[in-house]
């Protein structure tokens, strides 16, 4: 259990001191993380099964990894089709998931909303690894232990969210976590990427990149998918480039000495980062991938039934 | 003999005759006789009680899926007929998006025959605009009418082809036939499985704006203008096509509409409650505070004609899955009834009205017998109770199929009676 709750499925049903618990958990994990024998038996005899509908090379590896550090067995069980034309729903699948035992299942799916109906026909934790435009929760509290490891804090500071906000489930799990630890959001792209009523969930829009980074403590630039060329949201990845991606000299004309930037990865460099700015000083996106194995050992620990105190320990 | 009913110490309320009072109800040899304050009962008549209860003219309902041929496992004539009574329809009218569509005497025949061999509730079909409902080319109207079917409608999908939709207008007048027409403009809509705002957005499920049913409204009231055909706007559901509607009536065009219970009371916000519930996914989507405030304004000032339905029922096949691979669809029969009544309890509609849309409304706007208890009319009579309270569950349903998203909740109001040409076809509700 993370506080109350069972599943990790979405940071909009979490509150702040359940996102507290993760992030302080996972700087335990991390200590682990970073030890020339990086296993423990937390978790020995514990099993996890990583449901991969959606291609995913970081997310899987990194709860795969999470996993085995803490001595759990992991199964990956991938399928690159979607239930309906594979022929088996997706509650069949999990359910025969589910007669294996595992203790906590990870699910990444293309429909919003499906690791909510596989938690409501299964009995282990359900942990969501990404779910359509929804949610990506893992991926959200690694952005919090990343940026609140850099600045010290959450509190106070700004965050600018860049891209295509209406197919990221990142920025959605990004906008709760962020906004229920006292940080400031502000979204930026253009109106065709902008949900219908977002401002209702606690940020400001702007369709400025300069107004959404200056001044802001960290900026996440997100992945601009091709397949939204043409869609038609934007005209292509030049002109899109041109206003919403950040190279060099905006960096250093707009962008104050200590902001971070973070990127959910994979980049697309030259779209919306140059790649002086993917691989420069504000640059934070390894940590990112190093941190989300740490934070995902916390939410596998806690979910998988690990006591927090003697994690601490 | 029970050629004779008598319905006495209800309220009678018949919006068609001026009627609300206490009063007793006669029906002899399956047309009402009688509506009058004393009345001497003859030997061997069957008595029924309806003190504490309205009596009104059995609801017709111009818009249900009885998937009979082709999905029976969803819902059969009889099922649906059964499913119609026992929430006081005694008509209705069966959308052609069956398998194969009704665009030719063989199916509208075979579901008028499933109908009288069920006995229930009367049932008109509707038949296709387009041939296979594809949009492309006319269905034959003329042989669909004298087969029996009462409208025209490739329910289910819009007519996007507007020269088709002018064509059908004109072609359709000269049976006098009205077009149900769904109005989505399915570029618009595109993947979008709910209604576009702060709900879908939290949910990360793709929108529809509104907009995508009204552009499609006006440009079929214009087409109306141009044609003098009869458009019907199914299942209208937002405050555009409310709006348009009105303006289209004001200035005297062939234009009438229906709206579902559903629109009349559930919003996107609900989607969101229910954490993906595909009960609450239908086309068109559930909308926003303010569509919802606007269809019941519009339905109480009579822009929107009448309460229908869109009785659509689906199995756990196409239910249990993720919301977006869900089909479209709820079923609407055992539930109108209550669902409309907490509006009056709300203060939003008047009984009268109410009763009217479901009743005089629906009758008028596609010209079919019933809706009335003036004499000679058709014996069809729905009792209710106004005060019964009961909890909707999966088991209440006499339908084959229970994807409602009213399960679990308690509902006031429910029909005891259902009689149909002076038979009573439904006494008391199933026990949940």
């Amino acid at each position: 259990m993370i506080g109350r709750q069972k599943h990790c499925i979405a940071l909009e049903d979490f509150s702040r001191e359940e996102l507290l618990q993760v992030l302080d958990l996972a700087v335990s994990m991390k200590e682990v993380l970073l030890r020339p024998i990086k296993k423990v038996p937390s978790l020995r005899g514990k099993s996890v099964v990583n449901l991969f509908f959606e291609a995913s090379t970081r997310t899987r590896s990194s709860f795969e990894i999470a996993a085995k550090v803490l001595s759990a067995d992991a199964l990956n069980w991938t399928s690159a089709s979607s239930s309906v034309t594979k022929g088996e729903t997706l509650v069949d699948t999990a359910r025969n998931l589910e007669a294996m035992r595992p203790d906590v299942l990870v699910i990444r799916h293309s429909a919003s909303g499906a690791p909510r109906l596989v938690a409501e026909h299964v009995g282990c934790a359900v942990v969501s690894a990404g779910d359509g435009a929804h949610e990506h929760p893992s991926q959200g509290l690694l952005d919090c232990f990343t940026i609140r490891e850099k600045l010290g804090t959450l509190e106070g500071k700004t965050l600018a969210i860049v891209g295509d906000i209406s197919h990221s489930r990142v920025a959605r799990s990004d906008l709760h976590a962020f906004t229920k630890l006292g940080t400031t959001v502000r979204l930026c792209g253009p109106p065709t990427m902008i949900p219908a009523g977002v401002e209702g969930l606690g940020c400001t829009v702007t369709h400025d990149l300069r107004t959404a980074v200056e001044g802001a403590d960290a900026v996440v630039m997100l992945r601009i998918q091709h397949e939204r060329i043409g869609d038609p949201l934007i005209p292509n990845t030049r002109e899109y480039s041109r206003l919403w991606g950040l190279n060099g000299k905006k960096a250093r004309e707009w962008l104050k000495p200590s902001a971070l930037i973070l990127h959910p990865g994979p980049i697309n460099r030259g779209v919306e980062l140059s790649p002086d700015v993917a691989d420069g000083p504000h640059s934070v996106i390894l940590d990112q991938v190093q941190n989300g194995v740490a934070v995902r050992m916390a939410i596998l620990y806690l979910l998988a039934g690990g006591d927090p105190a003697e994690a601490k320990a | 003999m029970n050629d004779v009913i008598i319905i006495r110490g209800g309220r009678v309320i018949d919006p068609a005759t001026g009627t609300d009072a206490v009063r007793t109800v006669v029906l002899r040899d399956g047309a009402v006789a009688e509506v009058a304050e004393r009345v001497e009962a003859p030997t061997g008549a069957t008595i029924l009680d309806a003190t504490g209860r309205w009596v009104t003219p059995g609801f017709i309902d111009l818009h249900v899926h009885l998937r009979e041929p082709g999905q029976e496992y969803k819902e059969t004539v009889a099922t649906g007929a059964r499913a119609a009574v026992a929430g006081g329809f005694t008509s209705i009218v069966c959308m052609p998006n069956t398998k194969p569509v009704n665009d030719t005497l063989a199916v509208t025949e075979l579901i008028l025959a499933r109908a009288a061999t069920a006995g229930l509730a009367r049932v008109y079909p509707c038949g296709c605009i387009s041939k296979g409902s594809s949009g492309e080319e006319l269905a034959e109207y003329g042989e669909l009418q004298a087969g029996g079917c009462v409208a025209l409608s490739d329910d289910g999908k819009p007519v996007m082809s507007s020269s088709l939709m002018r064509r059908a207008l004109e072609y359709a007048r000269t049976f006098g036939l009205p077009l149900t027409v769904h109005e989505e403009d399915l570029a618009l809509v595109g993947k979008g499985v709910m209604h576009e705002g702060a709900s879908s957005t939290r949910l990360g499920l793709k929108g529809i704006p509104g907009q995508a049913e009204e552009v499609m409204v006006l440009r079929d009231i214009a087409l109306a203008e141009l044609t003098g055909g009869r458009v019907h706007i199914a299942h209208a559901s937002s405050a555009g096509t409310v709006r348009a509607v009105r303006e289209a009536k004001r200035r005297g065009l062939p234009v009438t509409a229906e709206v579902t219970p559903h629109h009349l009371s559930l919003t996107d916000e609900d989607v969101a409650a229910s954490g993906y519930s595909t009960d609450f996914k239908m086309s068109p989507p559930l909308r926003s505070r303010a569509d919802v405030a606007a269809c019941v304004e519009g339905l109480a000032d009579g822009t929107l004609d009448c309460i229908a339905t869109d009785h659509a029922p689906h199995s756990p096949v196409e239910k249990d899955v993720e919301f977006d691979a869900a089909l479209n669809g709820i079923i609407g029969l055992e539930t109108a009834f209550p669902v409309c009544l907490a509006l009056v309890k709300a203060g939003t509609l008047t009984e009268r009205r109410l009763v009217e849309a479901l009743t005089a409304s629906p009758a008028r706007a596609f010209g079919l017998p019933g809706g009335t208890l003036a004499r000679g009319a058709p014996a069809d009579v729905a009792i209710l109770d106004p005060a019964a309270e009961w909890l909707c569950t999966a088991g209440s349903f006499h339908s084959k199929s229970t994807n409602s998203p009213w399960k679990g909740r308690r509902l006031t109001g429910r029909c005891t009676h259902a009689i149909v040409g002076g038979r009573l076809v439904h006494a008391g509700g199933k026990e949940s």
